[in-house]
């Protein structure tokens, strides 16, 4: 029967026909751990009491939540973290590496491979081609120590990208735009599979960006084919063995058909307290703004950072706007140094802080103050996601936040670009 | 699945209960000191819900009922706070996974005919919720039976300490498939 990219690559890692419905027991290729969700895997793991993990060199432990540690809490968990790495002999990222996704991104992840993660925005690394997705604690612990996981194939909306991006109008606008057609909920336990002419033009970094935010669609994984782009960017990162081509059979079965013309798409801004609550940045125009930030598994990239040094070239971030800046891995971080991206950000007026999770959740490096609104590029804005209920979280593509840090409050890019 | 029936009252929330909302990230640093994290347990969504839980009462809510983060913390504080079943109209996947690994039902129901403070009779082998207030009863979706099973063994861990593996039986509406 012809396959969807989730049925395909189920049925490779699952050794049977595997359809929309069915479960199925699958082979796990990389399975990994961050700080805040790692030391219960590791607990749950401990009770099971395998061995050990089933296959060492596919697992990795990632120390990116809240690092470096700003509590000593934090910092004993990443004692517990590096102690179980040490003793499974199992991979470890430290402190400053990077966001674990990026890191997956950079490299780890292939076309066809099945990625779990104890963390939601697992999802990221469909944009390889990988089946990647989100679990908890107990379901990573046992993925670790059997080498495989259950799941149920999911239904696939089958997204059909026309045309090309319009001046100012970026992959966080398409993927914000997306799930406001969709719903928070509407693609809950379903596959997005990407398609389209469009992609030719999609670079693996904005497939990224777009693959993140699947799951604030309700969705299990995020696909695209893996294709030119993706051979590119394999090779970019020294791993072009990495690469097979991979897509869809031509007439695979799918639940529901959407449509975007790129052309018509504009920025975009979702408003507090849930991600699908997206208007076109001219209904969020002058709302004033006290922080920016620019980074996350989402938008924390070399690309990311170069729009933004571009708009913020030459220019002050307004004196009430904080503008803060997280690379999402250290290769970004020492790209961005020789690219001058950094130099032009940090004289705009801009903090860097260190390769991870930043300001994103709340941790630490930019919590906001009661009634303080902030301008992000993550993928959240639940309240309270920021360390405090009282403010509000506003996310936009980093062109738009870097032209709201000149002005201080939420402004159109294209008027500065 | 065991015959028994739970009783308890109900304590209703909204739609979008993120896992923000649950369990908020500003009280990650209390992740490996459960019972300390469990006294913030849906802090942000209703301040008064740890006072006012009592243990077997059920949990009631809307749409997309635990939305977000993995952090299985989620379902372990709710536990932990006394709750022994969760119904909502629906919820995200990471979520529903994470409770029935930790051995907590989540039923999928039309809550809107349950108000706060609604005493319910949860037949867990019946999927039926009567709601003693209003004299009715609710049909809940049922689990796969994978997923049942994990729950009879009172959530992953110790199904997975007993099987040593993820058994999918045969004639139960799932093939035997996959993995080695």
């Amino acid at each position: 029967m012809a396959k969807t990219l989730a049925e395909k690559i189920l049925t490779k890692k699952s050794k049977i026909d595997a359809s929309a419905g069915d479960i199925v027991v699958a082979n796990v290729d990389l399975a990994f751990i961050q700080d805040t969700t790692g030391p219960l895997t590791i607990r749950q793991f401990e009770k099971i009491s395998f061995q050990g993990i089933a296959k060492p060199q596919n697992a990795v432990v990632f120390l990116d939540h809240a690092a470096p540690s700003p509590a000593r809490q934090f910092s004993n968990d990443h004692a517990l973290l590096r102690r179980f790495a040490r003793e499974t002999g199992c991979r470890a990222y430290e402190v400053g590496d990077g966001v674990c996704h990026q890191l997956v991104a950079e490299y780890f992840a292939k076309p066809g491979d099945i990625i779990v993660g104890s963390d939601s925005h697992t999802v990221t690394a469909g944009a390889l081609g990988a089946f990647a997705t989100g679990m908890g604690s107990s379901d990573v612990a046992a993925a670790l120590a059997l080498g495989k996981t259950w799941f149920r194939v999911p239904e696939t909306f089958l997204i059909n990208l026309k045309g090309t991006l319009p001046k100012g109008v970026y992959a966080k606008d398409l993927i914000l735009y997306l799930i406001n057609q969709i719903g928070a909920d509407g693609a809950t336990y379903k596959a997005l599979e990407f398609s389209g002419e469009a992609l030719a033009h999609i670079t693996v970094p904005e497939r990224l960006t777009i693959a993140n935010m699947a799951v604030e669609a309700g969705a299990k994984v995020g696909l695209f084919p893996s294709d030119d782009a993706t051979q590119k960017f394999l090779t970019t990162q020294g791993r072009s063995d990495s690469y097979s081509p991979l897509y869809p059979d031509a007439d695979a079965h799918y639940e529901r058909f959407i449509s975007l013309n790129l052309l018509e798409l504009e920025p975009m801004v979702s408003f507090p307290h849930t991600v699908d609550n997206v208007y076109p940045v001219s209904k969020a125009k002058g709302i004033k703004i006290q922080q920016v930030f620019i980074g996350t598994c989402t938008n924390g990239r070399l690309e990311d950072l170069a729009v933004s040094a571009r708009i913020l070239q030459g220019k002050k971030r307004s004196p009430g706007t904080r503008l803060l800046v997280a690379p999402a891995s250290r290769q970004v971080l020492t790209q961005a140094i020789d690219n001058g991206y950094i130099k032009t950000l940090i004289e705009a007026g801009a903090i860097i802080l260190p390769p991870g999770c930043a300001a994103c959740l709340g941790l630490h490096q930019g919590v906001l103050g009661d009634g303080e609104i902030c301008l992000s590029t993550a993928n959240r804005n639940f309240k309270g996601r920021m360390g405090n209920p009282k403010a509000m979280i506003y996310l936009a593509s980093p062109a738009t936040s870097a032209a709201s840090a000149i002005r201080g409050e939420i402004t159109d890019p294209r008027e500065i670009m | 699945m065991s015959d028994i029936i739970f009783k308890g009252k109900a304590i209703k929330l909204g739609d979008n209960i993120s896992t923000d909302h649950i369990i908020p990230g500003r009280f990650a640093h209390l992740r490996s000191n459960l019972p300390e994290l469990a006294k913030h347990a849906l802090e942000d969504a209703d301040p008064t819900f740890i006072s006012r839980v009592k243990p077997g009462d059920f949990l009631v809510a809307g749409k997309n009922f635990g939305l977000g983060s993995s952090r299985e913390h989620a379902p372990v504080v709710i536990k932990m706070a006394g709750i022994s079943a969760i119904l909502v109209e629906s919820t995200a996947r990471i979520f529903f996974r994470n409770a029935i690994n930790q051995g907590v039902p989540v039923l999928l129901c039309d809550t809107t005919k349950i108000s706060d403070g609604d005493k319910l009779e949860i037949d867990l082998a019946h999927s039926t919720v009567a709601n003693l207030a209003s004299g009715t009863r609710l049909t809940c979706s049922k689990v796969s039976p994978l997923m049942s099973a994990i729950l009879s063994e009172g959530g992953l861990i110790p199904y997975i300490q007993k099987h040593k593996n993820f058994v999918i039986k045969k004639n139960s509406g799932e093939e035997p498939r996959g993995g080695d």
